[in-house]
């Protein structure tokens, strides 16, 4: 253990004797990193405006106005014993007009209507949320007599979902090539070292030194480069959320809610380092499987 | 302790560096190599210590096969042995001191009983007062002295010195031979290649005299 901690402090104290040399290095893994990282934020933003927004889906039949109460237990009826509906609830047109009095403050405008201009309707919450599910469900149902419309309501939900989606593959193929590029810089960085410490590696073997002894500094220095790009990473991703949201808060103060971009949570924050961690090992694990062979003492 | 037997060194090229050479180290003997250079003197010592492998023959040290050992056993047996070589390599990226702790450092000595050790090789071959300067600030004799402290500093064995008093003026020469000697005392085995027949005339020694290859 303590032989170790020895070794990760001679390692600190190599990444930064040249300080610029070994912040540079850092800063680019973190820039590098960052990227993916906070897209990856806004996305988990959007998906939870959009969760928060549709909630579950549900399909609203608007029954036609000359439909009679008969007509409407007996679809009532025919609703409950669909196998794909899981609730249903009636909406009379005389509660509708109600509630739309109520939430919209156009009481007068409506009370000055002669008739109830709004159907009877049905809100029915599907069992499946599938989106071709749903659209099925609303094509059967909008058939039933005496539904005049069939709405299904969270459909703007579905194609932003499909954006999401989008979006997601894009993180993912930008994470993937910028994980390339941190493996390709330690495996670059660690092969400069093994150049410059020739002799060292060279005179080790000579006196004793097993693989492992000769390979550990080099393989902490990539994890530990890995690992301090990845506190970077974060610490960019962070920082741009607290100064984005500052006139986001304005922005969404306007449209009278309450917005604020989440930041990287405990585990995703664990993820994130571990993850730069790891890539700076394999780069560094990489190199030295490489290069230290080419060192042979003679 | 090292034992060779009917060994054969071809270097990739055709270049015979051996040709059947035997002979038997005891424990706690001192043996010369002598030979004019090119006489195979520094091959004979790499194959001791596993740096190169006999082609044919085999090369015991304390009975182990070298030529045999797989590459991660090697580190083990070099453990055991003291290596002073022909052009020192010593590290010039840190102090004396540091350049004597490093064999410690491998096999994973502590703090406090590495430094009891470092000073104490230090101090047998008179650099214990250099132990902060770097080894590049140190004259020939003394960079000599430092490459026998880093080998003896992990109490091997078994010695071995390629052209220790190579570089070196005659009183140079006699101090370093003088500090083999006392290790000779305590029951260290050495082998010590020269091509310097002067620093075998004082005291009897058994030689090991090599020409083209061949044990004479």
């Amino acid at each position: 253990m303590r032989q170790h901690l020895d070794l990760l402090s001679a390692v600190l104290r190599r990444m930064f004797a040249s300080r610029v040399g070994g912040l540079l290095n850092i800063l680019v893994i973190g820039i590098a990193l960052s990227l993916p990282a906070g897209m990856y934020v806004l996305l988990k933003n959007a998906q939870g405006l959009v969760e928060q927004l549709s909630g579950t889906p549900q399909i609203s039949l608007f029954l036609a106005l000359n439909a009679q109460e008969s007509d409407i237990a007996e679809l009532h009826s025919r609703l409950e014993a669909n196998e794909a509906i899981a609730r249903v609830e009636f909406v009379a047109r005389d509660r509708a007009l109600e509630q739309l009095k109520q939430s919209t403050g156009l009481t007068d405008v409506i009370g000055s209507l002669e008739k109830n201009p709004l159907p009877d309707a049905f809100i029915v919450s599907p069992k499946q949320a599938e989106p071709q599910a749903l659209d099925a469900l609303r094509d059967e149902l909008a058939l039933l007599p005496r539904v005049e419309q069939a709405q299904l309501d969270s459909a703007w939900a579905y194609k932003l979902e499909a954006l999401l989606r989008f979006g997601r593959l894009a993180v993912l193929i930008l994470a993937s090539l910028l994980s390339l590029a941190l493996v390709a810089v330690t495996f670059n960085t660690i092969r400069l070292q093994i150049l410059t410490q020739r002799d060292e590696i060279e005179v080790s073997r000579l006196i004793g030194a097993t693989d492992g002894f000769i390979r550990r500094p080099f393989l902490y220095f990539g994890a530990l480069q890995g690992l301090f790009g990845g506190i970077a990473a974060w610490a960019i991703v962070t920082g741009s959320l607290m100064l984005l949201n500052r006139p986001l808060g304005e922005l969404s103060q306007l449209y009278a809610s309450q917005f604020v971009l989440q930041p990287l949570n405990p585990g995703d924050s664990m993820s994130l380092l571990l993850f730069s961690l790891y890539l700076g090992w394999l780069g560094a694990w990489l190199s030295v499987a490489r290069h230290l062979s080419q060192v042979e003492p003679h | 302790m090292i034992s060779f037997n009917q060994v054969n060194k071809r270097y990739p090229g055709g270049y015979e560096a051996l040709k059947n050479v035997s002979f038997d180290i005891a424990e706690g003997e001192m043996v010369f190599v002598s030979g004019h250079s090119g006489a195979g003197k520094s091959t004979l010592l790499k194959l001791v210590a596993g740096i190169e492998r006999p082609n044919s023959g085999s090369v015991l040290v304390n009975n182990q096969n070298v030529g045999a050992l797989k590459g991660a056993a090697l580190p083990y047996l070099r453990r055991n042995l003291g290596i002073i070589f022909q052009d020192h390599k010593l590290l010039f990226d840190r102090s004396v001191f540091d350049n004597v702790l490093l064999p410690l450092q491998i096999c994973g000595f502590d703090h406090r009983e590495s430094a009891k050790r470092v000073r104490a090789a230090l101090d047998k071959v008179g650099l214990l007062k250099r132990e902060k300067a770097n080894p590049i600030a140190l004259s020939g004799g003394e960079q000599q002295r430092l490459c026998i402290a880093r080998a003896i500093v992990n109490r091997p064995a078994i010695l071995l010195a390629d052209e220790p008093t190579g570089n070196l003026d005659t009183e140079y020469a006699h101090e370093i031979m003088d500090i083999f000697r006392s290790f000779h005392q305590v029951g260290v085995t050495l082998l010590l290649s020269t091509h310097d027949e002067s620093v075998l005339q004082d005291g009897a020694v058994r030689r090991l005299a090599l020409k083209q290859g061949e044990l004479q």
